[in-house]
This record gives structure tokens, C-alpha cells and sequence, in this order.
């Protein structure tokens, strides 16, 4: 089975079912993607898939193989920051931080979809999100500001 | 100065420092602890100084002892010591430093004490001092109580400020000039002539000097960094996927475990069958663990699928298996052999109830579940010369306990590398999952393991917070709340960990009564008692621990009575308030709140005051009754707790806190069938939601004398200022957590 990651492909010998999410984390010691549930309730695990947020722990092997993955590692780097990242350094989002992968792979998609979100659009697809910490102010004004930013580049 | 001091000195410096041609900097010549044998015929009781600055020809490190959980203090503890060594962000690296009396938690005393916070008379003060030294005799060291900023603060400015003196003195000797004509500034002594020499190529000269110990510090007006707003150190890898957790963690030669356990916590396994789960592909191993069974494998998700692919016979679980019987219990709590504790006892409570129209009420505050993001784990080495374990843990000296107990290795011989936490909330304070892979491993010797609870198991396992239950009787008079009556019962949190640590708890336990007997209000009459049930389901501190419960049955009691009153909460409370800086906390949240300005239709607005770990804090919450349930709309948040470190992270903090608060009051709580928890998962107790989050408005005030932690005191009033201010918008007064058993929410 051959599954693209941040694009670079690699061959994995692993069963049908899965779950793309230890693929990456276990057989390919991609660690930016997070188990929190493993039932596609808290989003910690997201990823983009052909361009659209998937959970991982909910995407099997089989389906994933021969699809574009990318992680949070391929959103952007420490040194080639991804507008959203930029924002979320700028508004120190994180806490604990477990669940920030998730939540920016979530709003790059929103942003994809809609780059000027109200209030009541970035709930609507945020909501899948969890974070236990509670940073969501913070989450809310960061994705704001990346819009500005996307709109001013 | 005796031998064993000189003893301890050097090999304090060949273990940090000066093997690697450095030089390691620390404050406060302590007293030995009195149960050191090396040192019983030392009768000065001087001996090392503490390790918090380490500097070699490359790098300065700086040690922060406190676990980071997601408060943040591994940025805040760095400030610190950065302010007095005139360091910049990006000059140093940091590090939690390996377990050590050394670290024991001065500011553990303050919440030990039988006195409220805003008492600092010399009784009171005294008491804590006494604690304090017996904290400091048992190392006690750990993070929780918010008390990292507490017992940092003068003591890691005063490490910055050592290490700053004796480098300025290595630099004196090395240029010949006064030390009293040195400057330093970004991580360089700067001579008369503006030439700089770099703290590292002072290392070797340093570690020959003892460290200047006669350091001033700096006032307030010269603080560049505390107070300001700066950069958590941990900001940008957090927000680019590039931070390691505990879980995220590999080491050669690595294997996966997982692990089930009985969910009637305790409890024994009776007989399992495994034959299907060593079929599957990658098991390497099914062992048996103390109440539960272990799959090693290739890869986590091979473990998770083979251990729950174990048929497994539970034995019994040591309390009662349903909810009804727990809540029994509390009832049958209210009786005077089980009075833990009579904390307030203010004026004539039988004349005031007799005097007028008493109105009565019950309260009750569920289990909850810690649930932080990153499920427990562990990867333990345990081999015959010592085990070597890298989790993220409140406790470090608690994690080599454990690990010491199950491999008959001598504490010491436990290496541990604590980790940045994905959240806690008081789940990393226990040791079950760290006993559990050191089980693992030790069956395993020479390989490394590394153990991921599902998150199945971690929810079936957490200790959580424990339920309570308040009845009070109250009157009012003249438009004024005149006598509360109130008693508590709830499972002592300190009896149940305590049991687990082996340790009879003789108590009382506070904690019982935090939230209610210790708000600074002047009730003309007001007695609080403080019942403690047996143990029921186990339980562990949940952040704020009792004032959760307490602080929302006190609370949320006083609002009733203001009601019946006819008084306004806020005027109320304000003239109620016998403390100027808890005052100035309900007056900051009023002017904040627009308390008092007209409402829209079907809206309301409650406020509620709890003090918590010595922290005033007062919340306005304001909802609107929409067709399809509850809207919160907005928070407004006064606190003070005495000095701000960082003011954006303070912030972040209390939003944090309310959102926890908030989320847990309306939809979780954990109950019991069968003896096992039937929330199973987050979608059965999720928290709060980006789009259920209100706007949170927070102000920190100074006002108060000690430098207070806020990672706790901002959960405490958030249910009881929802409930009121439900309670505005409807008139429906809720009495028990969580809400939506009652009311909907959107």
C-alpha cells in the first residue's frame, strides 16, 4: 500500500483497516496528528485529505491509499510559517497545545471554503473541535485574523 | 561546615555540572531535611544550595521544576529567573530538571493551613510556616493548587540573581575591574568600556567561586519581562505540530502496550481468555498486570485491538455499583459522628433561623472526569541497573515511588524525564497508569516500553472529582440575607489518595469546605460544617478540587437568599464583602458588566463569587432563554491574585477556566452502573463547544499582598454565576450539576 503524506510517498505493510491515524503516527512517526478518541469526537486527529478535512482515526488505510495526505507538518513550518499558524502564534492560542494541530488543519479548511467567516460560520465548522483547555476566544480571533491576512496578501 | 555538607556539595557538582566544565547556580542555603541520614550529626543543618541555572561554554539552561500542563509555566518559571539574569527570550534552553527534594513546594503551606487566605495574622501566618517546614522535610515536590507562581516567584528571581552576582564576580576576577563597575544585560557582563563578555565564557571561572549568596532583588519598576506581555517559549512548536508529548515520544527498540484494566476500579480480574488476541497481527505479548491485562504489540492500534479483544472476567469492585447508593451515602452523611469539621460559626445561627422565614434548599455537584486531550502514557526501560521513564507528571518524585515499588529499584536508580502535558486538570497527579507500564516493562526487561491508554480506558480509570451534596437553611431580614446554615457532604479527595499512597488520612480535609466557609463575606449569622462520607468511587484533585462543588452549593444558596431578599446580587454581595480586595474584584466585575443596565427580552445576568487557593474571583455571566434552550452570550471575569507574570497568558488562563467551568456545569458528569462508568468517551461527557463559548472579558488586579497562581480559581464560580443567571432570564433555579438534566442549552 502506498500512501502520500506532505508529499512524499511512501510504502507501508500494513492491513486494510487501519485507522490512517496510526499509519501516521506509529508507521510513519508523523506525530503532529493526535489520538485523542479514536471516535471522531474531539478532531485532534485532523488531517486534509485531497484537500478536505477528514478525521483520521475514521479513515482507513485502504481509502487513503493512493490519496494526498497532508499534516500539520505540511500546512507549515517553524521557519515557513502557514498564514494560520502566523495568527496563532500571534494570539498565543495554545495551551496545552494537544488539540491545535487539529483545530488549524480544521480552519485551513474553512478558509479554503470561506475566507471572510462570521462568528456563526467559524462555530459551525469548528465545532468539532475539542479543546479542553478552553482556548476558543483565542482560536475564533486567530482565524480572523488570518482571513485579514489572506485577503491583504 | 561538616563532612557530610562537603560530601553533598561536590557530589551535587559532579552530577549537574562541573563534569561537563560548567557551573551550576542555586539559591537558598536550606536546612537539611531531618530525615537525611548522612547528615543527623550536622548541627548547623547548612548544606548544598539548590539547582535552578546551569551555564557551560555553550549553553544556558534553565531548570523549572513545575510541570506544564498547559498553564504555561515553563515560559513564567524561565521569566523569572530571566528578569534577575538579565536574560532575553531565545538565550537560554529550559528544562524540568530531574526529581529532587531540592524542589519541595513552599507554597503547598497556604492551602494546608486551617485559615482563610485573607487571614495573614501572625497565627495564621505561623501555621503556614510550620506546614511549610514539614513540606520541605518530605521534598514535597509538585505541581497542582496553583501554586507554581507561589513558591517560584522569589525563589527563581533569587536563583537569577545569585547566578548574575557570581558570574559578575567571575568577571571581576577575570578583568580586573570592581564588580560594583559591572553591568549585565541579554546574557553578557558589560564592562565600564561597553565591551561584554558572554555568560558561557564565564562558565569554567564561575564554577571555582562559591556562589554569591548576599543578593538584592530588584524592584518592580525595574522588572523588564514580569508583567509584560511576552512569548510562551512552547508557542510557536505548539502551533506547528512540532512539540513532543509524552505520546509522541519514540526510543529505540521501542514496543507498544496497552492495557485493560477492571472498570470497577480496584477491583481484581477473576480469568481472561486471550487466545484470539495472540493471533493478531503484531502481539508480542499478553501479560497480566495487577487488576488487568497488558497487550504488547508493533504498534499502538494493534495493542488497543488486541487487549480489547480479551475476554476478560471482572471481580468485584470495593464500592457501591450504583448511583443511587452513592448519593445514599452523602445523605446519611449529615450526622455528627461524620462532621469533619465546623469551619464557621459567625453570630446566633439558631436565633437568626428562628427568627424568621426559613427558606431551604439541596445542592448537588456530580463526578466529573479529568478527560485531558492526551490520553495517559507512559514508555518505561526497566532493566537490572534501574528504570529510565519519560512521561509528563505532576508528581516527579511520586512517579519514581511507583516505579520503585513494582521493580524493587531503589528510587534513585529511577530516572525520569518529565514531558510537556497535552492538559491534566489533576488526571497526571495519580500513578496508576505509570505503575501499569512499569509492570509492563518490568516483565519486559531491556525493553522499552511504551503504554498508550484508549481513550476508552483512560475514562473507565480516571479518578474523578468527587460528588458532593449542601443542604443550607437561610433567613433574611430588612431586605438583607441575615443567617446561613449550611453543611457539606461529600468522599474526602485527600483520604482517597491517600489511601492509594498507602498512607492513613486522619484529616480534617479541607477541601471539603473550600468554596464556602472561606469567602470573606461578614453574614451576621453563618455556620458552615463540613461532613466527610466514607469513600465511595475513587477520586483525585479535579482542578480547584472541592471548590467545585462547594463554591457552587455556597454560591449559588446566597443568591437564593438575596433573591428572597429582594436585594440586587451584586449590590448584595458588594455589601456583604468583608475584605477590600475581593471587594474591589465584585466592584471591577459590575463596572466591567454594565451591571445593572437594561436587559433584552427573555435575557439575564448572575454573578457569583468564589476565593479559591487565595484567589478573589467575581463572574457575571449573562444568557438569553432562546426558544431552543440557553444561550450564553458573555463572561465578564474579576480577579486578583497579587502580581500578574504574563499578562497574555494570564488571560488565556481564566478564559480557560470558565470555559472548563461552564462546559462541565451544563453537560458532564461521570455515574456509576454496575460499578463502572457509563461515559465512555467524550460524545457522553464532551465539555464545552467553540459554539456554545461565549465572549470572556478578564481583568487581573494587584491589590492583593501574595503572589497567587490562576490556574484553578476562575472554574469555581462559573456554574453557580450560570445558574443565576439562568435563574434571572427563566426563574427556573437550578441545584444540581449538570444543568441539561434540567434545562436545554444551544
Amino acid at each position: 500500500m502506498q500512501i502520500t503524506v506532505n508529499g512524499q510517498t511512501r510504502d507501508v505493510d500494513i492491513e486494510d483497516d487501519m485507522p490512517l491515524l496510526w499509519v501516521l503516527r506509529d508507521e510513519l512517526g508523523i506525530t503532529g496528528v493526535k489520538y485523542g478518541c479514536g471516535i471522531a469526537q474531539c478532531g485532534a486527529c485532523t488531517v486534509h485529505m485531497d484537500g478536505q478535512a477528514v478525521r483520521s482515526c475514521q479513515v482507513s488505510a485502504a481509502s487513503a491509499d493512493g490519496a494526498d495526505i497532508v499534516t500539520i507538518e505540511g500546512l507549515g513550518t517553524p521557519d515557513a510559517l502557514h498564514v494560520l499558524q502566523d495568527a496563532w502564534i500571534e494570539h498565543q492560542v495554545a495551551q496545552c497545545g494537544y488539540c491545535q494541530s487539529g483545530q488549524i488543519m480544521q480552519a485551513a479548511t474553512l478558509l479554503d471554503m470561506n475566507p471572510q467567516p462570521t462568528d456563526d460560520d467559524i462555530d459551525a465548522v469548528m465545532s468539532g473541535n475539542l479543546c479542553r483547555c478552553g482556548t476558543y476566544p483565542r482560536i475564533r480571533a486567530a482565524i480572523k485574523t488570518a482571513a485579514i491576512k489572506m485577503q491583504e496578501a | 561546615m561538616g563532612r557530610a555538607r562537603t560530601i553533598a556539595r561536590r557530589s551535587f557538582l559532579i552530577g549537574s555540572a562541573a563534569i561537563v566544565g560548567g557551573v551550576a547556580f542555586g539559591t537558598y542555603l536550606v536546612k537539611r531535611p531531618i530525615n537525611n541520614p548522612l547528615l543527623t550529626d550536622l548541627k548547623d543543618g547548612e548544606a548544598t544550595f539548590n539547582a535552578w541555572v546551569k551555564i557551560d561554554a555553550d549553553t544556558i539552561t534553565l531548570i523549572g521544576p513545575h510541570a506544564d500542563k498547559g498553564q504555561g509555566v515553563v515560559s513564567s518559571q524561565a521569566a523569572l529567573i530571566a528578569e534577575e539574569l538579565d536574560l532575553d527570550f531565545g538565550q537560554f534552553e529550559t528544562s524540568f530538571g530531574m526529581p529532587s527534594n531540592a524542589y519541595w513546594n513552599t507554597a503547598f503551606a497556604e492551602e494546608g493551613a486551617p485559615f482563610m487566605a485573607t487571614d495573614e495574622g501572625f497565627v495564621a501566618e505561623t501555621v503556614r510556616s510550620a506546614i511549610g517546614g514539614v513540606l520541605k522535610v518530605v521534598g514535597m515536590q509538585a505541581t497542582g493548587g496553583s501554586t507554581s507562581m507561589a513558591d517560584s516567584f522569589d525563589k527563581l528571581r533569587h536563583a537569577g540573581a545569585v547566578a548574575r552576582e557570581t558570574l559578575k564576580l567571575a568577571a571581576s576576577q577575570q578583568s580586573g575591574v570592581a564588580v560594583a563597575q559591572l553591568k549585565t544585560k541579554s546574557g553578557s557582563v558589560i564592562l565600564p568600556d561597553g565591551a561584554s563578555i558572554s555568560y558561557q565564557s564565564l562558565a569554567a571561572a564561575a564554577a571555582n567561586i562559591d556562589p554569591v549568596q548576599d543578593v538584592t532583588l530588584r524592584d518592580p519598576s525595574e522588572w523588564r519581562l514580569i508583567g509584560k506581555p511576552m512569548q510562551r517559549l512552547d508557542i510557536v512548536a505548539k502551533s506547528t505540530g512540532t512539540l513532543p508529548f509524552g505520546i509522541d515520544l519514540s526510543v529505540e527498540g521501542m514496543v507498544h502496550a496497552s492495557v485493560r484494566t477492571n472498570p470497577r476500579k480496584g477491583g481484581k480480574v477473576l480469568c481472561f481468555d486471550a487466545s484470539t488476541a495472540k493471533t493478531m497481527r503484531g502481539v508480542l505479548n499478553v501479560l497480566e498486570i495487577d487488576g488487568g491485562v497488558a497487550v504488547v504489540a508493533d504498534n499502538t492500534w494493534r495493542a488497543i485491538q488486541a487487549v480489547n479483544a480479551i475476554e476478560i472476567e471482572w471481580g468485584e469492585g470495593p464500592y457501591p455499583y450504583e448511583m443511587g447508593a452513592h448519593w445514599q451515602e452523602l445523605i446519611d452523611t449529615f450526622t455528627s459522628d461524620r462532621l469533619d469539621s465546623k469551619w464557621r460559626d459567625d453570630g446566633d445561627v439558631d436565633a437568626g433561623l428562628a427568627a424568621g422565614s426559613v427558606i431551604e434548599a439541596e445542592y448537588r455537584s456530580p463526578y466529573v472526569a479529568h478527560a485531558p486531550l492526551e490520553p495517559l502514557n507512559a514508555i518505561i526501560t526497566v532493566t537490572d541497573a534501574g528504570a529510565v521513564v519519560w512521561s509528563g507528571h505532576q508528581g516527579p518524585r511520586q512517579v519514581q515511588n511507583a516505579i520503585s515499588k513494582v521493580t524493587g529499584h531503589a528510587t534513585d536508580q529511577v530516572t525520569f524525564h518529565n514531558q510537556y502535558m497535552g492538559g491534566s486538570f489533576g488526571h497526571r497527579i495519580e500513578t496508576k497508569h505509570i505503575t501499569h507500564a512499569a509492570e509492563i516493562a518490568n516483565q519486559m526487561r531491556g525493553t522499552p516500553v511504551k503504554l498508550t491508554y484508549s481513550r476508552e480506558e483512560d475514562f473507565a480509570q480516571d479518578y474523578t472529582r468527587q460528588i458532593a451534596m449542601g443542604r443550607a437553611k437561610g433567613t433574611v431580614a430588612n431586605g438583607q440575607v441575615d443567617t446561613i446554615d449550611m453543611s457539606i457532604a461529600m468522599p474526602s479527595v485527600l483520604a482517597s489518595q491517600s489511601s492509594r499512597a498507602g498512607i492513613p488520612f486522619m484529616g480534617p480535609d479541607a477541601s471539603i469546605a473550600t468554596g464556602a466557609w472561606n469567602n470573606p463575606y461578614a453574614i451576621p449569622n453563618y455556620r458552615m460544617q463540613a461532613f466527610r462520607a466514607p469513600e465511595l468511587a475513587p477520586t483525585s484533585s479535579w482542578r480547584a478540587v472541592g471548590a467545585t462543588g462547594a463554591g457552587f452549593i455556597f454560591d449559588g444558596f446566597l443568591d437564593e437568599l438575596i433573591h428572597a431578599a429582594g436585594a440586587d446580587p451584586m449590590a448584595e454581595r458588594i455589601r456583604l464583602m468583608n475584605h477590600d480586595a475581593s471587594r474591589t474584584v465584585l466592584e471591577t466585575v459590575a463596572e466591567m458588566s454594565s451591571w445593572g443596565s437594561p436587559l433584552k427580552p427573555n435575557q439575564g445576568r448572575g454573578v457569583a463569587f468564589v476565593e479559591s487557593f487565595g484567589v478573589p474571583v467575581a463572574e457575571v455571566v449573562e444568557v438569553t432563554a432562546t426558544d431552543a434552550g440557553i444561550k450564553i452570550d458573555r463572561v465578564w471575569v474579576a480577579c486578583d491574585v497579587g502580581t500578574i507574570v504574563d499578562p497574555i497568558n494570564f488571560e488565556n488562563n481564566v478564559q480557560g477556566g470558565v470555559v472548563f467551568g461552564l462546559g462541565h456545569a451544563i453537560n458532564s458528569e461521570i455515574t456509576y452502573a454496575d460499578g463502572i462508568a457509563e461515559q465512555t468517551n467524550y460524545h457522553a461527557a464532551e465539555g464545552m463547544r467553540m459554539f456554545q463559548c461565549p465572549e470572556i472579558f478578564v481583568k487581573g488586579l494587584e491589590n492583593g499582598h501574595k503572589v497567587r497562581g490562576i490556574g484553578e480559581p476562575p472554574v469555581p464560580p462559573a456554574a453557580p454565576a450560570l445558574a443565576n443567571a439562568i435563574f434571572a432570564a427563566t426563574g427556573v433555579r437550578l441545584r444540581e450539576m449538570p444543568f441539561n438534566k434540567f434545562i436545554d442549552f444551544v
